[in-house]
């Protein structure tokens, strides 16, 4: 048993480490998030010279080689800077779908363009009437000659406004919430059929309701076995667990500092308020739901390549830590710092806002209380 | 013991709900708080205000209605029922009860007409940076020159003061001897040279609060409301008088009503949320909470109208109401699933916008953001447990 890192990860945390601190302070991060792109293309390009879009993939495809250790470390220094550029659904989401199961032409195709820097993906899989259910599917994907014509409406598709290139589930045989029966589709955004309506969302990202009418793909769009597409996704709802809670450890940690170091500083009655026993324990609470939650994050990290069924259980038992960890954090957070927690002006709303999305993202505490009960 | 309503209450019931449902603005009929205007805010006022109905809590010869104290809370509970708009807190809650208890006659005359007929915004100058749930250690000075007072200071939180004429303040004007010595109730007006009012937006990007900035700004002493240094005493009646309407049963009850709808609407593997044994349960807890905290108010009330004011108990009403708020902000969040993360601010909406997403999940989240605060101000819950720990308990 080992928890220590190897010379490499903690190499690879102290880089991330200084490239957000040098250039992701919070002031540059509203900056961006204000802008009307709401990402920066100059960041993502430093992003891909500093070889983090290549982190996970295979040698042989132009990658370092890296595991969820190694997206687990990116995405925690990510989750301290509270950055917003796509990393988790280009290359944790997408990028992992296709380097786990694209074709040799696909990952031959496509994922030079993500190493590079050249292509934002987003993940389309969500419906209006899914909720966290992956498999609840009614986009369909109807045989077509060679290839498929796609119909649908997706929801909440995070970094669908900056995509060139989407995965998309369909169903090509079945019933609305059948296991067998999907396809993920690789969907260039500006295929004709496809259409945008693009927002932002309250944790400073973008996102858009993708609308799909009669788009006709290939069928090498198609990624892995048909009907076999719900495995695979689920798998990478997994992945994005893994990164989205190594995410919330970072914001937790930022959260925790900033708000001992308020107590300690911030006086009322003549003496800092971190003298009141009432919010030590409050702030010792807040640290405990840390160090629980780095825990379950290394864990799930640690069970992702495991067979599928220590995964699921692995992937819900961290989601739910998370969820109510985050939850407990980012509210005392706001509580122990007064109206200051309040304003805009201060990171610590901002990363309780994004605190907030992650309990949803991937599905909620219930949903995951019921998958592991169920696994 | 008898949870009744007698049969002229149940009378008056009809006749206030009948009131409402004709002469609330049609236009105003489930409007969102963080989308008003200043008229929109006093529509409502200037109607009941008309009516006479505009400060139910105050002596009939103030301009009050001279209700039972069950009246009271019947119109509370229409009213919140409904979903109006109330008059606001800063004049009829909060400043009036002060110059009726506290004020010379002169005060009186100008200050009370101006709240009930709406023409009056105020705002109240309580906070500063340095003095939060320590209201007491504040430095805002104000120092008398000639029939003058000379105020310079600086404070924080205001909320809407970028709609007010007048601001009822707390100064400093002596630093002899206990903090709570010293200080002063004074009536400001906004439009005095040397205010500066910056807008402060929250976590829900809305813009409630404000910081207002004082440089040599002259107040006529007259303006002085009770005695200078003695204003400490009229800040803890305002305080106790804030607390007390803060339970919010009323308004809770509709909002898990309108979290019971969306709850119906919104699906989980093809059933209705509300049939999932997870979320009703929390639901049903909510209920029970706020069931206990109805009764704990009525307990109050009856108490109350025997004569008892609102005692420290009713730290109880602040704390138990807020967190209630809160957690129904929480379920309702969560009952939109995905669709709580879209946000489009008011000023990005062009012409031809449409709404993401299902029209019950439009701001559940701002509203979770929003009602942050509820646990902060007006005291925050740890001052609220102190005071109980203090007055009640006696520790």
């Amino acid at each position: 048993m080992d928890f220590s890192f190897t010379e490499e990860q903690t190499l690879l945390r102290n880089m991330v480490q200084s490239f957000v601190q040098d250039n992701y302070d919070f002031d540059a991060r509203m900056k961006i998030v204000r802008s009307e792109e709401g990402m920066s293309q100059e960041i993502w390009q430093q992003f891909a010279e500093l070889g983090l879009l290549a982190a996970p993939f295979s040698e042989e495809m132009g990658g370092l080689d890296g595991g969820p250790i190694e997206t687990m470390v990116i995405m925690e220094e990510l989750g301290r800077g509270l950055v917003v550029e796509p990393y988790l659904p280009t290359v944790v989401l997408c990028g992992g779908i296709l380097s786990r199961h694209g074709s040799d032409a696909q990952k031959e195709a496509q994922l030079p363009g993500i190493i590079g820097g050249e292509e934002i993906w987003a993940l389309a899989y969500a419906e209006p009437q899914s909720r966290f259910n992956p498999a609840d599917v009614l986009t369909s994907a109807k045989a077509d000659g060679d290839g498929y014509v796609l119909n649908g409406t997706k929801a909440v598709v995070v970094a669908a406004p900056w995509a060139s290139k989407l995965i998309v589930s369909a169903r090509i045989s079945g019933e609305q919430r059948d296991s067998d029966g999907l396809g993920l589709f690789i969907v260039e955004k500006s295929a004709a059929g496809v259409s945008t309506q693009d927002y932002p969302t309250v944790d400073g990202n973008r996102a858009s309701e993708v609308t799909l009418e009669n788009v006709a793909v290939a069928a090498d769009a198609l990624i892995g076995e048909a009907g076999n597409g719900l495995s695979i996704l689920e798998e990478a709802l997994d992945y994005g667990i893994g990164a989205v809670c190594a995410e919330a450890i970072g914001h937790m940690k930022c959260l925790n500092d900033a708000t001992v170091e308020y107590c300690k500083t911030r006086k009322q009655f003549g003496v800092p308020i971190g003298s009141f026993q009432v919010l030590q324990h409050r702030m010792v609470d807040m640290f405990m739901e840390y160090e629980q939650s780095v825990s379950m994050t290394y864990m799930v990290n640690m069970k992702l390549v495991e067979g599928e069924a220590e995964r699921r259980k692995a992937a819900a038992g961290a989601k739910v830590q998370i969820g109510k960890s985050g939850r407990f954090v980012g509210q005392e957070a706001v509580q122990l710092h007064g109206g200051m927690g309040m304003t805009e002006e201060l990171n610590v709303g901002h990363y309780f806002k994004r605190l907030t999305v992650i309990d949803t993202q991937f599905g909620n505490v219930d949903h995951h209380l019921k998958r592991f009960a169920a696994a | 013991m008898d949870i009744d309503f007698a049969p002229e209450d149940e009378a008056f019931r009809a006749e206030v709900r009948s009131f409402i449902e004709e002469n609330y603005p049609k236009h105003l009929v489930g409007a969102d708080r963080g989308e008003l205007s200043k008229e929109d805010f006093l529509a409502w006022h200037k109607i009941l205000a008309e009516k006479g109905w505009v400060a139910p809590s105050w002596p009939e010869e103030f301009g009050g209605t001279g209700w039972t104290v069950t009246q009271k809370y019947i119109w509370n509970e229409e009213s919140a029922a409904f979903g109006t708009i109330p008059p606001l807190p800063f004049g009829v809650a909060m400043l009036g009860p002060v110059i009726y208890s506290f004020g010379n006659q002169e005060q009186k005359d100008w200050v009370l007409p101006g709240i009930l007929s709406g023409e009056t915004w105020w705002c109240q100058g309580y906070s500063e940076p340095g003095a939060g749930s320590d209201l007491a250690g504040l430095k805002t000075k104000a120092e008398l020159d000639g029939d003058e007072y000379v105020v310079n200071g600086h404070k924080i939180w205001t909320t809407l003061a970028q709609h007010a004429d007048w601001m009822f303040c707390l100064v400093r004007t002596s630093s002899d001897g206990k903090p709570q010595e010293g200080i002063s109730f004074l009536l400001i007006d906004m439009d005095t040279p040397g205010i500066e009012v910056k807008p402060i937006i929250t976590i829900d990007g809305g813009h409630e609060v404000n910081e207002v900035f004082l440089t040599d700004v002259r107040v006529p002493a007259k303006n002085l409301v009770g005695e200078q240094d003695k204003g400490w005493t009229i800040a803890k009646f305002l305080l106790g008088n804030e607390r007390s309407g803060i339970a919010g049963v009323a308004r809770s009850k509709k909002a898990i009503d309108r979290l019971r709808d969306i709850a119906r609407a919104e699906l989980e593997d093809g059933a209705p949320l509300l049939d999932s044994a997870d979320f009703s349960k929390k639901i049903a807890e909510l209920e029970v909470d706020l069931t206990a905290l109805e009764y704990t108010e009525l307990r109050t009330l009856a108490s109350e109208s025997k004569g008892q004011g609102p005692g420290p108990e009713s730290s109880i009403l602040k704390i138990k109401g807020t967190e209630i708020q809160q957690r129904i902000t929480e379920l309702t969040m969560e009952a939109v699933g995905n669709y709580a993360s879209p946000w489009v601010p008011q000023l990005d909406r062009g012409d031809n916008y449409l709404a993401i997403g299902p029209d019950h999940a439009e701001g559940v989240s701002q509203s979770y953001f929003n009602n942050r605060k509820t646990s902060i101000y007006g005291g925050s819950n740890e001052i609220q447990r102190n005071i109980i720990a203090k007055m009640v308990l006696g520790l």
